[in-house]
């Protein structure tokens, strides 16, 4: 089986798995980073969104060997140290999550929406978040997080 | 001191090796409190697990406080662990919670059939199940931390008072901590049986009904909250099922020699309604499972076509013979002969599907010798804790350890374990190999189980003031309860009603989906309501006023509702407000507010009001946050989710044809407000789900004097409709 070279969270890692393997799976089941998730394996769901060079994409239905040549692999895990990344303070101030599975790749767009547009509107917010599926209903708390989070509003109270 | 004392053995107290810990442990604690009598019972499990019963507190201060119920984004994690913490009075910054064990004995309550004990995470019943049992556990805590500091200080206990993890004494002007009394900690000769009246009375509660952020919420932003998908072991493999789309089939394979060659493979194993694979990774267990050829047979399905059936339905309800009476009240028959005008209509109800986010998985590793076996999953639990697997490997259910893992959302799906019974033959197989099973998206929806199709058949009758008299609700559909249920009217008075079910049976599997009968049957009885009240030339909320006359709990959520959503105040130009009033453990009025565009049949709704009474609220933002989700989760059902069988097969296979609800179709907001009580807490996960199809129908019937009678409300539906 063939070896990759992939950076991850800004640390170099192998792999050895076949050809065509998604990098989902590479993430989860060969690499331990958890975080990203499964849900659909077709790209309609956004659990599973990730960041290469800083775009978000969806790990689900990428293949392995397209991402070996140096690209910058972002997951949750390597947001920040000590989950402080302002995202995810809003998202603990906002209470966000409910069940919790869907809130990796809800951060990861999120993070991505206001990287490229610090101060969406409301209606961007919608737009650029609307491949992101949550079954718990949380979608009214990621947009208030959004809005906590690009008017610097993330301080617990 | 009221209540009656009982008598606890000092020597059940129990030490860490460090010595340095000191569990407050089910052998200390009374046995009553954990409702186990069986000293030797608890005595196992303590030296199984080592850590037991409810709380540890060890002596820097830091306290553990043992979760019961499943995690599953409801919050229970926070909730159950707070009620303890308020009657011990401890210090909640420096509360930790973990999952207790899956000990029914040790951990169960009686909330799902008293005089039993269940670990049980369904019909919102978590909170009002272990409230008592919380509280009562808390208190003997703390009576021991009290009756420990009376003996250390040599003061009478009475003189003694507690607050935020320290004990008092205020004569003497003494203060010491819990984690500092841990070695002095001795058990007492007597613990009370601390009855109600011996608990804090709300008004003295500092942390039910606070703002307190959710236990588990700071694991789930960073990705480090583990989920059994998550899971891995050294030398796991996978195991994938391929069970076909018509339910109840049985196949044959006829490429076993292909399959065996493929890479990775190690080995397939028939199940009598599936092939499984196992291989050496994921991906790889994946491929075999695309290259599988597999006869199926036919089944109990097969010339099934779901939307071909209500007319077979509607024979049914005219079927003079009645079906099985699950709730009479007075004679509708007789009320129904003397009225002075009746009513009915039909409301039809498609299947849906759970959905939630993470699909069915599990992980689980036998022993070498097959006696033991250990499980992580994400479960709703059951009236067997540990999930059927026992059975399976024929060993006793102490031997098999389940590990509770957080739930990427249940809604009912959870609570059925065919899937960790799937890993159990695996993992039996591949001992000692741990085997983790995934079911794709694809396995998830088509071998899911589904919230019946039914067709609810309401005939109403009114006297000449236009009083309902009588009100009878036929049910027609497969899964008894799973139809038949939240069909009564306990809160409107109405002197005459029967509900009955009548079967209809196609072997499609079936289960619980949040709010179970609740939704279905809301809607038809909500929308009936206001199809009277419209035809009397009522308001319908004023109508539903005089119907909660003997109700005031009801009523108050109401009126409440009428308030906040300014139901008499006129909707901006194109819109209109529907009100709802649900019942599910909580009372609760939800009223929306919608357009409806003419040229594609596209319902929008901009806000959703909701009153809710749920007795005590321990965590007012979470129980919001439930009213957010059961409000989205409806309306994503009602206006989009439908699964369709054609021939017995099920036509949906992922999130392309099995629409979910997204963000660009929340409304603007949702806002709950909570009536006042100290009434014990009641569910609030399934009271708002049932709301939405009958608000947001009630409202379309004001908007444009047509009726929406039939789940989901699909554009083409709508059009139909508005066409009509
Ligand atoms: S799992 Fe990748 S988008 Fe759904
Ligand atoms: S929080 Fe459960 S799916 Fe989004």
């Amino acid at each position: 089986m063939p070896t990759y070279t992939l950076h991850i969270n800004g640390k170099k890692q192998e792999v050895e798995v076949a050809q065509g393997t998604t990098l989902l799976w590479v993430l989860r089941e060969h690499l331990g980073l958890t975080g990203t998730k499964y849900s659909c394996g077709i790209a309609l769901c956004g659990s599973c969104t990730i960041h290469v060079d800083n775009r978000p994409v969806r790990a689900c239905t990428l293949k392995v060997e397209n991402f070996s040549k140096g690209q910058n692999i972002r997951t949750i895990e390597g947001l920040s140290d000590h989950a402080d990344h302002p995202v995810q303070k809003a998202w603990v101030k906002a209470q966000v999550p409910q069940c919790g599975y869907c809130q990796s790749g809800q951060i990861m767009q999120a993070v991505a929406l206001l990287e490229s547009n610090p101060n969406p509107s409301p209606e961007e917010i919608k737009t650029y978040m609307n491949g992101i599926l949550c079954r718990c209903g949380t979608y009214l708390r990621v947009i208030k997080a959004i809005g906590l989070a690009a008017t610097n509003q993330t301080q617990e109270t | 001191m009221p209540g009656s004392p009982k008598l606890v053995g000092r020597r059940e107290f129990l030490k860490t090796s460090g010595g340095v810990a000191l569990f407050i442990t089910a052998a200390g604690i009374l046995p009553q409190l954990i409702s186990c009598s069986d000293a030797k019972k608890i005595r196992e499990q303590l030296e199984k697990h080592l850590i037991t019963a409810w709380v540890r507190i060890t002596e820097d201060g830091k306290i553990t406080i043992y979760n019961p119920a499943a995690e599953m984004g409801q919050g229970s994690m926070t909730s159950l662990p707070l009620i303890f913490a308020e009657e011990m009075d401890a210090d909640w910054s420096n509360v930790s919670v973990e999952f207790s064990p899956q000990e029914t004995e040790i951990y169960g309550a009686e909330g799902w059939m008293p005089g039993s004990k269940l670990m049980f995470t369904v019909g919102s019943r978590t909170t009002k199940s272990y409230y008592p049992v919380m509280r009562k556990a808390g208190a003997q805590a703390r009576y021991i931390l009290l009756s420990s500091a009376a003996a250390h200080w040599n003061v009478p206990i009475a003189e003694l008072t507690t607050f935020e993890s320290h004990v008092i004494h205020e004569s003497t002007n003494k203060k010491i901590s819990y984690g500092g009394l841990v070695p002095f900690l001795m058990m007492p000769e007597i613990l009370p049986d601390f009855t109600a009246e011996r608990l804090k009375k709300p008004k003295d509660f500092h942390l039910i009904g606070a703002k307190i952020p959710r236990t588990e919420i700071p694991a789930k932003v960073d990705g480090s909250a583990q989920f059994a998908i998550d899971l891995r072991l050294p030398d796991m493999v996978y195991g994938v099922l391929e069970r076909g789309k018509r339910h109840g089939a049985k196949p044959i394979l006829t490429n076993e020699t292909e399959i065996h060659a493929l890479n990775g493979v190690l080995e397939i194993i028939t199940f009598d309604y599936a092939i499984g694979v196992v291989a050496s990774s994921l991906e790889q267990a994946l491929f075999a499972k695309q290259q599988l050829k597999i006869d199926w047979s036919e089944s109990q399905a097969t010339g099934f076509n779901s939307q071909k059936v209500y007319s077979h339905y509607e024979a049914i309800a005219g079927r003079s013979t009645k079906g099985k009476i699950t709730n009479k009240i007075g004679n509708v028959d007789r009320a129904m002969q003397v009225a002075s005008k009746t009513y009915s209509a039909d409301f039809k109800n498609d299947y849906v599907y759970h959905a939630q986010m993470e699909p069915l998985n599990a992980v689980i590793q036998v022993a070498a010798d097959l006696k033991t076996a250990e499980v992580w999953v994400g479960s709703q639990q059951g009236q067997d804790t540990k999930l059927g697997v026992p059975d399976i490997l024929g060993i006793p259910p102490e031997d098999v350890n389940v590990h509770l893992q957080y739930l990427g959302g249940g809604f009912g799906r959870r609570s059925m374990s065919d899937f960790v019974k799937e890993c159990a033959v695996l993992a039996k197989k591949m001992a000692p190999l741990p085997v983790k099973l995934i079911w794709t998206r694809e396995d998830d929806i088509t071998y899911g189980t589904f919230r019946p199709l039914s067709l609810q058949r309401l005939k109403v009758c009114t006297n000449a003031l236009g009083t309902i008299t009588g009100f009878s609700h036929c049910v027609i559909g497969d899964g008894g309860n799973l139809v038949a249920s939240g069909a009564r009217n306990d809160h409107y008075d109405i002197p005459n009603q029967l509900v009955e079910w009548r079967e209809a049976s196609h072997g499609i599997r079936l289960k619980h989906w949040r709010s179970v009968g609740h939704a279905p049957n809301k809607f038809a009885i909500e929308c009936m309501l206001d199809e009277i009240a419209l035809d009397q030339g009522t308001d319908p909320l004023d109508f539903r006023r005089k119907l909660m006359a003997k109700s005031p709990r009801a009523l108050a959520t109401l009126e409440k509702a009428e308030e906040m959503s300014g139901w008499k105040s006129p909707s901006p130009e194109g819109r209109a407000k529907g009100v709802a009033f649900v019942e599910h453990g909580s009372l609760g009025t939800g009223v929306c507010e919608i357009s409806v565009d003419h040229s594609n049949g596209k319902i929008r709704v901009y806000n959703f009001w909701i009153a809710l009474d749920a007795g005590v609220i321990v965590q007012p933002d979470n129980v919001k946050a439930q009213m957010e989700g059961g409000i989205i989760m409806g309306m994503s059902s009602v206006l989009k989710e439908q699964i369709t069988i054609v021939n017995g097969k099920v036509q949906q296979s992922n999130f392309h044809d099995y629409n979910l609800l997204r963000m660009e179709d929340t409304p603007e907001s949702i806002q709950t407000i909570f009536i006042d009580s100290n009434e014990t807490p009641e569910g609030v996960g399934e009271t708002a789900t049932p709301m939405v199809a009958c608000a947001i129908a009630n409202a379309f019937l004001r908007l444009t004097g047509k009726r929406l009678r039939h789940l989901p409300f699909t554009p083409d539906r709508v059009l139909a409709v508005l066409n009509q």
